[in-house]
């Protein structure tokens, strides 16, 4: 069996519980196998994410789960593994995968491979996984012989797939769900997606000159539904909230499309982009180290580019 | 206060990487190593800075070969007290993180630090490793931490927003951007690493379940297509038609 781990902070399923249920449903079709989700905590309605290809959801319902300590979940997760046979358990690589896909393969005596992108092919008992790895500049395929497998799935990598119906949940208990962490509070802003899970990324750079000049740059991020990023100078310039600062010392993204606007391309920039599946570059120096990255390119001045852009991609919308 | 940070050496950000030509082995030929920057910027200079107010002692360990020591000696320039070194070839994270988890067993270290990846292989696997095999909490992704008696209070990153944590010494943690600021180290730390302790210690044996079999690099991007800056409806059309994001 596959078991899944689909996160639900706050009581509502993340994409990347979509993103690895659908992923966990390839993997067990490929072995011949079922998969199974594992939902802990306080969810509204946890048969939903059977839909994405969990011919079971196992819900842990005890609220003990809600304030995230990753000691618990992964002692919860290892339980519900062994209990049921699992052979490859599969979490997101979240702020929460990270925090327990060690835990979990050391408690499992699994071989983990994190960040995977790629379904995983079988050599033997021994599965094959690729990553990404030197901040997007290389791949690497890993194997993994242990007995049980740990996979954490890179966001964006697979499209959740809703093809199934919801499942009948079957509620089980686990012998502990104590952590020693107490969570004093979450801010999470709110209404927007954050930016690990954007499918559309719009980034500005200090060619914007000012933060005064950000108006047009959300306009387009309305427009597309999309998130605003931001490069190290601008954020370092606080010029736009840390949160949005992209590249090797900020977050690392891998959206459907990434627009650049005013931003040079420095190597630093590109270790957390370039993993993203289109980018768009607008820049008005032609020889800027961003077009040799970029798919489509703009060589012209941003300020009168991108307002023209936004009434380009409105009149898309309005026609489509 | 007793505090361990791990380092790791990464080649530095703008090296260009490849591999021997079966794709088997990374080449290290002309490549310049760096300490991993989230070891040194966030996890060192907080653990320094922690030390300077609270009293006690920064160890920082280091599982890799001899040619590593230039590397741990910056650690030690930065403010390391005392440094370790686990002698053998880091195989990869599970090994790397029985060999700290081992060292670390009965050294009884307040809060062990790490970064929140490594640049080369990008894992964020071994602080969550190490916490388990020590049964100790773990909060990764930390931006802010501060210390009052028995007591840690942190703030990490998650997906939007930050969350933040209170937790009993002895704990794990890794470092994001926040935490600290770098610092260059000067003249007087350099002079005093070269006669600071730095210990080598013998690895003990373990069979990593998941190893790295075969690297390539990315398919060479076709080259960019240039759009006229009035042509901005075609802009949209090929980003509907021809790569078909939106
Ligand atoms: C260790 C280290 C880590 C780093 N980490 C990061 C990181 O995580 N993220 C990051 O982003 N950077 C990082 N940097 C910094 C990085 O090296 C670059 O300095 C930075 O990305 C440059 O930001 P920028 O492109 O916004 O600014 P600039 O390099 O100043 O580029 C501005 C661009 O805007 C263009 N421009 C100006 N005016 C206009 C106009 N009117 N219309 C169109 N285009 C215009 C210019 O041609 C130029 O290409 C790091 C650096 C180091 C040393
Ligand atoms: N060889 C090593 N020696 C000491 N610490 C390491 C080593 N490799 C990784 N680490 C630590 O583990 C963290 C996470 O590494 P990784 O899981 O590879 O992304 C790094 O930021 C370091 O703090």
């Amino acid at each position: 069996m596959v078991l899944v781990f689909a996160e639900s902070p706050r009581g509502q399923f993340k994409k990347s519980a979509f993103e690895a249920v659908t992923y966990g449903k390839k993997v067990a079709d490929a072995l011949g196998t079922s998969c199974a989700a594992l939902v802990l905590g306080t969810v509204q309605d946890a048969g939903e994410i059977g839909r994405y290809g969990a011919s079971r959801v196992l819900h842990v319902s005890d609220a003990a789960f809600d304030q995230f300590d990753s000691q618990s979940v992964a002692a919860a997760i290892a339980e519900v593994a062994k209990n049921n046979g699992a052979t490859v358990v599969v979490l997101g690589h979240t702020s929460t995968g990270k925090s327990v896909a060690g835990r979990l393969a050391v408690r499992l005596d699994a071989g983990l491979v994190s960040g995977v992108n790629s379904l995983p092919s079988s050599n033997g008992s021994a599965l094959r996984v690729k990553k990404s790895v030197f901040s997007g500049k290389a791949i690497a395929e890993y194997e993994i012989s242990s007995a049980v497998k740990v996979i954490s799935l890179m966001g964006n990598a697979v499209k959740p797939e809703a093809t199934g119906s919801a499942v009948a949940v079957e509620t089980i208990s686990v012998a502990s769900s104590k952590g020693r962490i107490r969570v004093k509070s979450v801010k999470t802003q709110e209404g927007i997606v954050p930016l690990p899970e954007a499918e559309i990324v719009v980034s500005a750079g200090r060619g914007m000159k000012g933060p005064e000049n950000w108006g047009m740059v959300e306009d387009l991020a309305t427009t597309l539904g999309a998130t605003t990023a931001c490069s190290r100078p601008v954020a370092d310039a606080h010029w736009r909230p840390h949160h949005e600062h992209v590249g090797q010392t900020g977050i690392a993204i891998r959206p459907n499309l990434y627009i650049a606007i005013g931003i040079s391309g420095a190597i630093q920039h590109l270790a957390g982009v370039n993993n993203s599946k289109v980018i768009v570059v607008i820049n008005k120096d032609a020889e800027a180290p961003f077009f040799k990255a970029a798919d489509y390119g703009v060589v012209g001045d941003l300020f009168e580019v991108v307002p023209q852009l936004n009434e380009a991609f409105k009149r898309f919308k309005a026609n489509s | 206060m007793k505090l361990l940070v791990c380092i790791s050496q990464t080649p530095d950000t703008t090296s260009k990487i490849s591999f021997n030509a079966d794709g088997t082995e990374f080449n290290a030929a002309g490549v310049q190593f760096i300490m991993n920057p989230y070891d040194e910027w966030y996890a060192l200079v907080r653990a320094c800075e922690l030390r300077e107010t609270l009293g006690g002692t920064v160890v920082a360990l280091n599982v890799g070969p001899a040619a590593n020591e230039t590397t741990i000696r910056k650690a030690l320039a930065i403010g390391a007290d005392e440094a370790v070194r686990i002698d053998c070839d880091p195989k990869g994270a599970g090994y790397v993180a029985k060999q700290i988890a081992e060292y670390a067993r009965g050294e009884n270290f307040d809060i062990i630090f790490f970064g929140k990846e490594t640049i080369d292989h990008n894992g964020s696997e071994v602080g969550a490793m190490v916490a388990e095999h020590l049964d100790l909490p773990y909060v990764s992704y930390a931006s802010k931490l501060d210390v009052n008696g028995t007591v840690a209070s942190l703030e990490r990153d998650i997906e939007g927003g930050v969350e933040a944590v209170e937790v009993d010494l002895p704990f794990v943690l890794s470092a994001a951007k926040g935490m600290a600021e770098q610092r260059i180290p000067n003249m007087r730390g350099i002079m005093t690493a070269r006669t600071k302790p730095l210990k080598e210690v013998a690895p003990v044996p373990f069979e990593d379940a998941a190893k790295a079999v075969q690297f390539s690099l990315p398919p060479a991007k076709s080259g960019v297509k240039l759009v006229q800056p009035d042509q901005m409806d075609e802009l949209v059309r090929l980003l509907h038609e021809e790569a078909k994001v939106i």
